[in-house]
């Protein structure tokens, strides 16, 4: 399972491709690709908003599925859509349910 | 300090206009992510996990009270409200918009500073000893050097596009405490038998992933000849330095490659062409530009040491600090502070913005408005009369900065690591925290004595885990993180690199190795006088290594 993530341009904020083709701030917006077909629609939607302006630092990450929640595979990519894993008071976990699993 | 002059308030201005059109553009559409951002990264602008992240120069370390205001100013408005002091004496914000940078700039610019050359493949933030222009063992201010060599290397159009970025780092006194000999060059201040200034030019030093000592090509350089000199380094590197490996650029590469000897042979010889040319520094112009540097004029204050006497005996805080983060001043009466930003359990150097404006406060009443970063991430005030540490020491406590742990256990370096950073494999932040608060006892950690421990998120050591007493590197294996030990590093006047100690450690399992490292050590040590430093070159590695995995390999 793959889902799209980048930085928004303006700020930097992480961002992730929801189904609406918006840029959620939140991981668990975001729409999970389950096949070859699904990773290439996602990537063609990354490539048109990089090419649009609206972010940078496109890349599809490797996710599971736990509990109903979207967790990526990678430590890297959990601290990106939790915060810095010593001050919850920062990044997304400062805003909203998700807990950083780091 | 040094004060803009006209040519410079006019040139960080233009450049402040420049990127600002730049980044306009940019939001705009009109230039694209790949034009831009090599134009983002020559004024600082990184991009990492969570945001964009600025970093700003300190040169050499040095700032006043006003621009102290003006960092904290900025962590309130642009950004969360704290900043991370680094190793290479810079600050960096981690969440500035890329829309709120050119007013950061102008901010910056009000006060006499900048990002520019705070990335990029060009010469970096030239750096020096925190103690410059107080430390009694000083030969000479380092300053004055440094900033020739800030003016020198600005946008300098030859070594703007090096084959990699390049790192100076200038000391004037015995004891290197600016680690000149992990940069690509090392410059240490000297006087020769007639007492005239120059310097010991070390090349080729480096950390990362092929870490070096810097090799001495000249034992004594002449004043004058500082710029040639380097010039000709430069040349040399330019011409040569590996533009095929990323890997492979630095210029400590080239000096291994080409061997020291013939490496030297090619920049006297490019010197011998260069030295009677512009490039000769006129003597007026160096005196004109110490002259910045003139240390405050301190008075005599004798009342300090009663004062001092006292308050010891009043406050057993004080004397701990006193103890430990003072640090003896070329005049008897004054002294030098080292402001830990490493409170137990803390993010070593960070400051929040409030803390910074109290900094900033202290400074100018006790402190002759001078204010140093340390490459350690720590703060300093190089000039503080005796009779006024009690005050310091006070206004410290009210902002919780008068952690006396200057040089111990958990005085550790530590890069942003996985936590912020886009480059690192693992976290160094938390590590660094639990390390702390193990060891927070004062007692403790007086005990163990000076202990330098350093850690690095990655292999490019932002952290100089390299030269840590213990060094530590976190590497991601098997999709996890794991923490290598190095032992026996040092970035002072006798730098040695670090010595992989064995296999790593889980995050869970690196605090309890650390511990035993060091009570392996204090069960070895001749006496309480023979630091862990010491003591590990006597022994080397292997009671460390019995004492780490001896077990396991009977257990197996």
């Amino acid at each position: 399972m793959k889902i799209l993530t980048a930085n928004r341009l303006t700020d930097g904020e992480a961002v992730w491709l929801a189904s609406d083709r918006s840029w959620a701030e939140t991981i668990d917006a975001a729409e999970i690709a389950r096949d070859k077909a699904g990773e290439e629609t996602l990537e063609r939607a990354g490539e048109a908003a990089a090419q649009n302006n609206e972010v940078v630092d496109v890349n599809l990450i490797d996710v599971d599925m736990v509990d109903g929640r979207i967790v990526p595979v990678r430590l890297r990519e959990r601290i990106r859509a939790a915060g810095p894993t010593f001050r919850a008071d920062l990044g997304k976990q400062a805003h909203s349910t998700i807990s950083n699993v780091a | 300090m040094y004060r803009y002059d006209e040519f410079d308030h006019s040139f960080v201005k233009a450049r402040v206009a420049e990127f600002s059109d730049q980044v306009a553009r940019r939001l705009a559409g009109e230039i694209t992510e790949d034009q831009f951002k090599p134009l983002r990264l020559m004024n600082g602008v990184y991009l990492q996990l969570h945001a964009y992240m600025l970093r700003v120069a300190i040169p050499y370390g040095t700032l006043n009270s006003r621009q102290m205001r003006i960092l904290a100013h900025i962590a309130r408005t642009y950004d969360k409200g704290y900043g991370h002091f680094t190793t290479r004496q810079n600050i960096q914000y981690n969440w500035p918009a890329l829309a709120d940078v050119p007013a950061i700039l102008k901010d910056l610019a009000s006060v006499e500073m900048h990002a520019i050359q705070t990335s990029g493949n060009c010469i970096r933030n030239v750096t020096a000893d925190h103690f410059a222009g107080a430390a009694a063992d000083e030969v000479a201010d380092p300053r004055p050097y440094a900033e020739i060599l800030r003016q020198w290397s600005s946008v300098h159009p030859e070594f703007s596009f090096l084959p990699r970025k390049f790192k100076i780092a200038v000391t004037g006194a015995e004891r290197d405490r600016a680690a000149v000999q992990v940069h690509d060059i090392g410059l240490h201040l000297k006087k020769n038998a007639k007492g005239e200034l120059g310097f010991s030019v070390y090349v080729g030093g480096g950390l990362g992933r092929t870490p070096m000592v810097g090799k001495k090509i000249r034992d004594f350089l002449p004043e004058k000849d500082l710029l040639s000199y380097t010039t000709a380094i430069l040349r040399v590197y330019n011409l040569h330095g590996r533009r095929d490996n990323k890997y492979k650029a630095r210029i400590k590469i080239l000096v291994h490659e080409t061997g020291t000897e013939e490496l030297a042979r090619q920049v006297e010889a490019e010197f011998a062409a260069l030295k009677d040319t512009e490039l000769k520094l006129p003597d007026e112009d160096v005196r004109a530009i110490e002259a910045y540097f003139a240390p405050p004029a301190l008075v005599e204050r004798p009342e300090g040491e009663a004062a001092v006497k006292a308050a010891r005996v009043e406050n057993a805080g004080f004397a701990d600090w006193l103890g430990q983060n003072v640090f003896t001043h070329r005049h008897p009466d004054y002294a030098a502070v080292t402001i830990s930003l490493k409170g137990i359990g803390e993010v070593p150097g960070d400051a929040t913005d409030s803390q910074m404006e109290a900094i900033a406060d202290l400074a100018e009443k006790y402190a002759f408005d001078e204010i140093r970063i340390s490459h350690e991430q720590n703060v300093i005030f190089p000039h503080v009369a005796r009779a006024d540490l009690k005050a310091v020491y006070d206004g410290l406590v009210e902002i919780g900065l008068a952690t006396a742990n200057s040089g111990l256990v958990t005085d550790i370096i530590a890069c942003p690591g996985l936590d912020y950073c886009a480059l690192a494999n693992a976290r160094s932040i938390p590590v660094a925290q639990e390390i702390s608060n193990r060891f927070a006892s004062l007692e403790r950690q007086r005990e163990i004595g000076e202990l330098k421990l350093k850690i690095s998120g990655c292999i490019n050591a932002c952290g100089h885990h390299h030269v840590g007493h213990i060094g530590i590197l976190g590497v991601e294996k098997k999709g996890a993180e794991l923490y290598q030990v190095t032992l026996g590093g040092s970035g002072d006047e006798n730098t040695s690199i670090g010595e992989i100690v064995g296999r790593g450690f889980a995050p869970d399992q690196i605090t309890d190795a650390i511990e035993t490292i060091v009570d392996t050590y204090l069960g070895l040590r001749t006496d309480a006088s023979e630091r862990f430093i010491d003591a590990y070159r006597r022994l080397g590695p292997a009671p460390f290594k019995e004492a780490l995995y001896a077990g396991e390999a009977k257990a197996a």
